[in-house]
């Protein structure tokens, strides 16, 4: 009956090996960048997120609605670090669509407790304009990742890998390129490398010196993209920075919990362990604590 | 069994209500002075792990429900409102995804020690037949749990999980039809999922309470398999199991925070970061790692109605285990064939979930059959024949016996 266990071995080894292909073919797998937020103790960079929430402004907003972030969400702490008052300021620089006293529609300056205006009406609007809705990018960051596949996904629970997002949507965005030879192009649509089945509706939306950085940054396609991919990723996962903080002291607490457990149970169990130790040859005054 | 000791309140107040209403005693004779098998290894505290693990997806749960808006237009962005917006409330909303996980990752490691130590042998048949029935009301709490994120994945879950309902002959589409409240999975499903899914985990409370009471009748089941013959082989359960399990708690708990507090991307679907839409289908539609092997055996099977029997009959032969498995050797260590196919089951459920996470083509469904057909034959072939043909080794005399070595 030993021969059983290599039989299954190669069973399962055959599986994974005829799986690898056929993933391939399915997506392109984006580079693994640095990214400041990743592992136990990452954290946004503020100044990183406030390159990409420009970008965000002036390029990307043009399409594309944040429609479940405030105002009040840039001075958060672990966010991108603005003040109250430049996020107020920020806040009256957009219009925001209300009603005034009289029920009459009224357009005035955005609040802190305003969340970001879309720039459609609603999702068909978007889509006659567009011809495909541009998706919301509040959870898109979580919403756009690419499956890692076996044996990858064992060793990100150790390597705590989780920035799939920002990889893809960083490779998305500098993904544009021609088709290659033989690749049927539909009327409408660009070809991209990430993009599973590489034809993706948006144009490319950076170039190089589209947005003006203030903080002396490159103003690269390769910047931007990791700039709003950042951005995004805050977007997502606004508490990230907190969550990981709270989660090494939680971590801390419980490991020495568990030790100081496992010492009183040594220490509870010495006199049922004992017969037992002493019938292995050991010596039960030695193993106690 | 054993001469523990019996409950004698010093408590004025104690002894006063011990007379009218003795639950002090109850409480005693359950959680102190219950004998457990001395020989008791860490897989047996997955069972104080799995009642903490209920008592914290109903605690998490309840506290989210404040927040949560059960409505088609609302509830995808209540949930992020939680993540966002209340406090902690991503720490509730993690908690609680993450406690699904957990409480299937120790539910399952519990039912396979129960398979290997053969736990739901006679006389703890009835215990394991409750303990079927908290796993599929597990099953159903989890599903309907996951579909009020109303998400893309939530809301196609829910649609080809009730779609299994028509395969049914004759009343099948009428079923379907009751069961959304509705032409499509709608409003009306998402607010009946919300009540049940609030309603179940009390309701698995309450198997579970008999579950505990079937055991403390039958006593445990331990590594060895024989039944405790004197004193020395048990323990009080109080300091005993209490600190073992506390232990090992601890020791769980360390895993459940690294998810939730460094990886939760790490098993959830991207796609469930999109609000539902009906008009678009997602590119694969895979439910949570929990109900994956069923999943594979589902598409295993090109009929719908044969492949809907199947899921259904692969959770439902495990109530019929204590009477298929022939032998009467409990304890796997005695059985060194049956260890075997215990291990190659293990595999082929592991197996089935990787080919259930898997686009059902090729060399995947393939596989899948084979494993399917070892599932099923694993308890209808495997398990009556094993108890006949099997050369099982000696049982111990004793459980202090089975520690000590013969010699003691």
């Amino acid at each position: 009956m030993k021969t059983r266990f290599p039989l299954c071995a190669a069973m399962i080894a055959g599986v994974l090996s005829a799986a690898a292909p056929a993933q391939a073919v399915e997506q392109v797998t984006p580079p693994q960048l640095k990214w400041s937020f990743a592992g136990p103790f990452g954290k946004y960079d503020p100044a990183q997120l406030q390159r990409g929430f420009k970008i965000y402004r002036e390029v990307c907003s043009v399409c594309h609605s944040l429609s479940l972030l405030s105002f009040r969400n840039l001075a958060d702490p672990g966010g991108p670090g603005f003040t109250e008052a430049q996020a107020s300021q920020i806040a009256s620089e957009y219009k925001i669509k209300d009603i005034d006293d009289k029920g009459a529609d009224i357009e005035r300056p955005g609040r802190l407790a305003d969340r970001f205006p879309s720039p459609f009406p609603n999702e068909l609007a978007a889509k006659a304009t567009h011809g495909v809705a541009p998706p919301d990018m509040s959870t898109l960051a979580k919403a756009r990742t690419y499956s890692r596949g076996f044996p990858w996904f064992v060793f990100d629970f150790f390597t705590q890998y989780q920035e799939h997002g920002p990889d893809y949507i960083a490779a998305y965005l500098q993904g544009y390129k021609d088709p290659p030879k033989g690749f049927t192009m539909p009327a409408s649509g660009h070809y991209n490398e990430y993009f599973p089945g590489h034809v993706t509706a948006m144009p490319p939306p950076l170039e190089k010196d589209r947005v003006t950085y203030d903080d002396g940054s490159p103003q690269t396609v390769e910047q931007y993209a990791k700039d709003v991919a950042a951005f995004l990723m805050w977007a997502a996962e606004p508490h990230m920075v907190q969550r990981k903080r709270i989660g090494f002291q939680v971590i801390l607490f419980l490991i020495v919990l568990s030790g100081l457990l496992y010492f009183t149970k040594k220490k509870v169990w010495h006199e049922v362990e004992a017969p037992r130790e002493l019938a292995h040859g050991q010596d039960p005054s030695k193993t106690s604590i | 069994m054993s001469g523990h000791a019996i409950y004698q309140p010093q408590n004025k107040f104690m002894q006063w209500l011990e007379k009218r209403l003795p639950i002090g005693g109850l409480i005693h004779s359950s959680f102190v002075a219950y004998p457990t098998p001395r020989n008791l290894n860490y897989w047996w505290t997955f069972g104080g792990i799995l009642s903490f693990m209920l008592g914290v997806q109903i605690v998490t749960g309840i506290v989210l429900a404040m927040h949560y808006t059960a409505h088609v237009d609302m509830a995808f962005n209540s949930v992020e409102a939680i993540m966002r917006d209340v406090n902690y409330g991503w720490l509730l909303r993690y908690l609680h995804a993450y406690g699904a996980s957990m409480f299937f990752l120790a539910v399952y490691i519990h039912m396979f020690r129960g398979l290997y130590y053969g736990s739901y042998k006679e006389p703890r048949e009835v215990l394991w037949i409750l303990g079927v029935i908290i796993y599929l009301l597990m099953m159903a709490t989890g599903f309907m749990g996951y579909v009020l994120v109303w998400g893309q994945m939530s809301f196609w879950a829910a649609t080809v999980i009730t779609n299994l309902f028509s395969a049914i002959p004759g009343v099948g589409d009428a079923l379907v039809t009751w069961l959304w409240g509705g032409y499509a999975v709608g409003n009306p499903t998402l607010n009946r999922f919300f009540s049940l899914h609030y309603l179940l985990p009390f309701v698995i409370a309450g198997v579970v309470v008999l579950h505990v009471w079937a055991l403390h009748v039958a006593g445990q089941n331990n590594p060895a398999g024989i039944e405790p013959k004197s004193d020395k082989d048990t323990v009080p359960f109080t300091p005993y199991a209490t600190i073992k399990d506390g232990f090992f708690m601890a020791v769980f708990c360390i895993l459940f925070a690294w998810f939730v507090f460094y990886i939760p991307g790490y098993l959830l679907n991207g796609d469930n970061f999109i609000p539902a839409n009906p008009a678009v289908t997602p590119s694969e539609i895979v439910p949570e790692w929990y109900y994956l092997p069923f999943y594979a055996i589902l598409r295993s099977i090109p009929n719908k109605l044969l492949g809907v029997c199947a899921l259904f009959g692969s959770i439902g032969i495990l109530a019929f285990l204590p009477w298929l498995d022939t032998s009467p050797v409990r304890s796997a260590r005695y059985r060194p064939l049956y260890r075997q196919f215990f291990w190659l089951f293990v595999i082929v459920c592991v197996g089935l979930g990787y080919f259930g996470s898997k686009p059902p083509e090729g060399i995947y469904v393939i596989l899948s059959r084979i494993f399917t057909i070892y599932y099923f034959a694993f308890f209808l072939i495997i398990l009556p024949l094993l108890g006949i043909f099997e050369k099982t080794r000696p049982l111990p005399n004793s459980i202090s016996e089975s520690v000590l070595g013969a010699k003691a």
